[in-house]
C-alpha cells in the first residue's frame, strides 16, 4: 500500500526566500504525524504543497501514489487550511452540503449529521457561519475536511481556537481516524497536543527537517525519583530498566518505599534542543 | 460541467443571500422609474409644443434618444454588477481563506472559474436584457414609439457584460479585490471614451479619431457591441432624424458587421482562458 504522503527532495523558493530545502516526509496509512517548527519554519508550505495549494520549486510530493495537486490526490484528501473562513452567509448545513458535491461523497444528509456530531456540534446545522464562534467554525472546518472519507488529512493548526472540551475533542477524533487506517499530518504549535496524540514528530527549521522520530525517543531521559521514609532521593543517570534493582536495594538497607517516577524529558525540552539549539 | 453548476450555483446563492440583488432591483426600480417621468413628460412635451423642425421627426428623435439613453445605463448598471460580483472571486477570495477550502477539492481551478463566469453572467446578462425590454416597454407606453430591432440591442448588451465578466476574472487572478475593480471601470471607460471619440471623429470627418475608435471598440468588443446595438436601435429611422439619432448623445452608433459576435465570443474564451493559465500558475 503506497504512503499516505511522500514527500522526496521537496523545495519551494519565493524570490530570495527559502521556505522549504529539501524535505524528505513520509506519512504511512493510519499514522499520526505531528509537524512543529517555529514561526516561519516552512510547515505550512509543506502542508499546502501537500494538498495541491502552492507548487513545490523542486521534488515531488505524493498523495497515495498520485502526484500531490492531481485530481486524484485531491480526491484522497482531507485539509483544514490555518486561516480559512466560510461564506457569512452560509449555514454548517450548507457548508458540508457543498463539500460533499465537490468532493463527490453520496454520504447525504447522514454523512453531515455524522460529521457534525463527531466535531461535537450536534444540532447546529442550521446555524450560519455569521453567529457561530471561531473555535465553532473550526470545529466545522475539522468536519468538511473528513468529508468523504480521506485517506489523507492535513489539519494545519486545527485546535488553535478551540477551548480545551474541544481539543479532547479533537485528540479523541485523531486516534479515530488513525484507527480507521488514515494518515494525519497534523501542524500544531501545541506541543502537549502533539505528544498525547502523534505516532511520530517531524521538527523542521529553516525549511529543513532537523529531527524526527517518536516521541518517546525525541524526549531526553532524566533519571528516576524514589519516594522513600527519608525523603525524597534523585538518581539523575538512573534509567527505567534500574528500577527493579534501585527499589531492591533500599527495601535491603531497612527504607520504606512509598514511590518512583521515572523522569522523562517532555517534547517541548527536545523541540527547544532542535530549534534553539540549531539557531543559538 | 456539473462542478461547473455546482460553483454557479453557490455563487447565485451568495449573490442572493449577500442583497446584492435585491439591492440592484431597489436601485434598478428607481431608474426605471425616473426613466418613465422623463418618457412621458418628453412625448407630453411634444404634443403640447407640436412639430419644431419639419424635417426632422421628433417622435423618432425623442424615442431613439430616450433608449440610447436606456442601452447606456444598462450597460453601465451591468458593468457595475458584473464587476462587483467577479471582482475578489480568486485573489480577494484567497487572502480572506475562501478559496481554499474549494480548490483542494477534486474541481479544477479552470471549473472554479467557468463557474463563477456561469453565474455572473447569467445575472448580468439576464439583467441587462430585462432592464432594456422594460426601458423598451415603458417607451412604447409614453409615445408609441418601438425601436428598430430589440435582438441586437439586447443580445449586444448581453454579450457585452459578459466579455466584462471575463475582464474582470481575469483581473482577480493577478490584482487585489480594490485595484480590480479599478482596473475593469478603467478598461469600460477607455472603451466608452473611445466611442465618443469616434462619434466626435465622425462628427468632424477626422479618419485618424474614427479608425483610432474603431480598433479600440473592437479590442474591448462590448463597446464594438454597444455601438452595433445602438445602430439596430433605430436603423429604420431615415434622413435628417436617422443622422441625429445614429451620432447620438451616448456614443456613436456604427454597423459593426456580423463578424463581432463570434469575436466577442472567441475574446470572452481567450480571456477566461488566460484568466485560467495564471490562476494555475498561482500559489495560495
Amino acid at each position: 500500500m503506497p504512503a499516505a504522503l511522500s514527500a522526496r527532495g521537496l523545495s519551494k523558493r519565493y524570490g530570495k526566500t527559502t521556505a522549504l530545502d529539501g524535505v524528505d516526509l513520509e506519512v504511512a496509512p493510519g499514522e499520526l504525524v505531528g509537524l512543529l517548527g517555529p514561526n516561519g519554519a516552512g510547515k505550512s508550505t509543506l502542508v499546502k504543497i501537500a494538498c495541491g495549494l502552492v507548487r513545490p520549486t523542486a521534488g515531488e510530493a505524493q498523495v497515495g501514489g498520485a502526484a500531490a495537486g492531481s485530481r486524484e490526490a485531491r480526491a484522497s484528501t482531507g485539509y483544514l487550511a490555518e486561516l480559512f473562513r466560510f461564506p457569512a452567509w452560509a449555514s454548517a448545513e450548507e457548508v458540508l452540503a457543498l463539500h460533499q458535491r465537490l468532493a463527490r461523497s453520496d454520504g447525504g444528509a447522514a454523512e453531515r449529521e455524522a460529521l457534525l456530531a463527531r466535531v461535537g456540534l450536534d444540532g447546529e446545522g442550521g446555524r450560519r457561519m455569521a453567529t457561530m464562534s471561531k473555535g465553532m467554525q473550526q470545529r466545522l472546518g475539522i468536519a468538511q475536511a473528513l468529508i468523504g472519507a480521506p485517506r489523507l488529512v492535513l489539519l494545519d493548526e486545527p485546535t488553535s481556537a478551540l477551548d480545551p472540551g474541544g481539543r479532547r475533542t479533537v485528540r479523541d477524533l485523531l486516534v479515530g481516524l488513525r484507527e480507521q487506517g488514515v494518515g494525519v499530518l497534523l501542524n500544531s504549535h501545541l506541543l502537549s497536543e502533539i505528544e498525547l496524540v502523534c505516532d511520530r514528530v517531524v521538527i523542521i527549521d529553516g525549511g529543513r527537517v532537523v529531527t524526527q522520530g517518536r516521541p518517546q525517543d525525541l524526549t531526553a531521559p532524566g533519571g528516576v525519583e524514589v519516594e522513600t521514609s527519608g525523603g525524597v532521593r534523585r538518581l539523575p543517570d538512573a534509567r527505567r530498566e534500574d528500577v527493579p534493582r534501585i527499589v531492591r536495594e533500599l527495601v535491603a538497607d531497612g527504607a520504606e518505599v512509598y514511590g518512583v517516577r521515572v523522569v522523562t524529558g517532555t517534547l517541548e525540552d527536545a523541540y527547544l534542543a532542535a530549534v534553539v539549539g540549531r539557531d543559538g | 460541467m456539473s462542478d461547473a453548476i455546482t460553483i454557479a450555483g453557490y455563487a447565485l446563492r451568495e449573490a442572493v443571500r449577500r442583497r446584492v440583488l435585491l439591492v440592484v432591483a431597489l436601485l434598478t426600480a428607481v431608474f426605471l422609474g425616473l426613466f418613465a417621468l422623463a418618457a412621458f413628460e418628453a412625448f407630453d412635451s411634444l404634443e403640447t409644443n407640436g412639430g419644431g423642425i419639419v424635417s426632422i421627426d421628433e417622435r423618432a428623435l425623442a424615442g431613439g434618444t430616450l433608449l440610447g439613453l436606456a442601452m447606456f445605463v444598462a450597460l453601465f448598471l451591468g458593468v457595475v454588477l458584473a464587476v462587483f460580483l467577479t471582482l475578489d472571486a480568486v485573489r480577494g477570495d484567497a487572502e480572506r481563506g475562501l478559496l481554499q477550502p474549494l480548490v483542494v477539492r477534486p474541481v479544477g481551478r479552470t471549473t472554479l472559474l467557468i463557474g463563477r463566469l456561469l453565474a455572473a453572467s447569467f445575472v448580468c446578462a439576464s439583467y441587462v436584457v430585462v432592464v432594456f425590454l422594460l426601458a423598451v416597454l415603458i417607451t412604447r407606453a409614453a409615445g408609441d414609439f418601438t425601436p428598430s430591432s430589440l435582438v441586437v440591442p439586447a443580445a449586444g448588451l448581453a454579450l457585452g457584460v459578459v466579455t466584462v465578466v471575463a475582464v474582470s476574472l481575469l483581473g482577480t487572478t493577478v490584482l487585489s479585490t480594490t485595484a480590480n475593480g479599478i482596473a475593469v471601470f478603467m478598461v469600460f471607460a477607455t472603451g466608452l471614451a473611445a466611442g465618443l471619440l469616434g462619434q466626435i471623429g465622425e462628427g468632424l470627418e477626422v479618419d485618424a479619431l474614427t479608425t483610432a475608435s474603431s480598433i479600440v471598440s473592437w479590442i474591448v468588443p462590448f463597446e464594438a457591441l454597444y455601438q452595433n446595438g445602438l445602430h439596430a436601435l433605430t436603423s429604420d429611422i431615415g434622413g435628417a432624424t436617422g443622422v441625429i439619432v445614429q451620432l447620438g448623445p451616448f456614443g456613436g452608433a456604427s454597423n459593426v458587421g456580423a463578424a463581432i459576435w463570434p469575436w466577442a465570443v472567441a475574446w470572452s474564451a481567450i480571456v477566461l482562458a488566460l484568466a485560467a493559465l495564471t490562476f494555475h500558475r498561482r500559489d495560495l
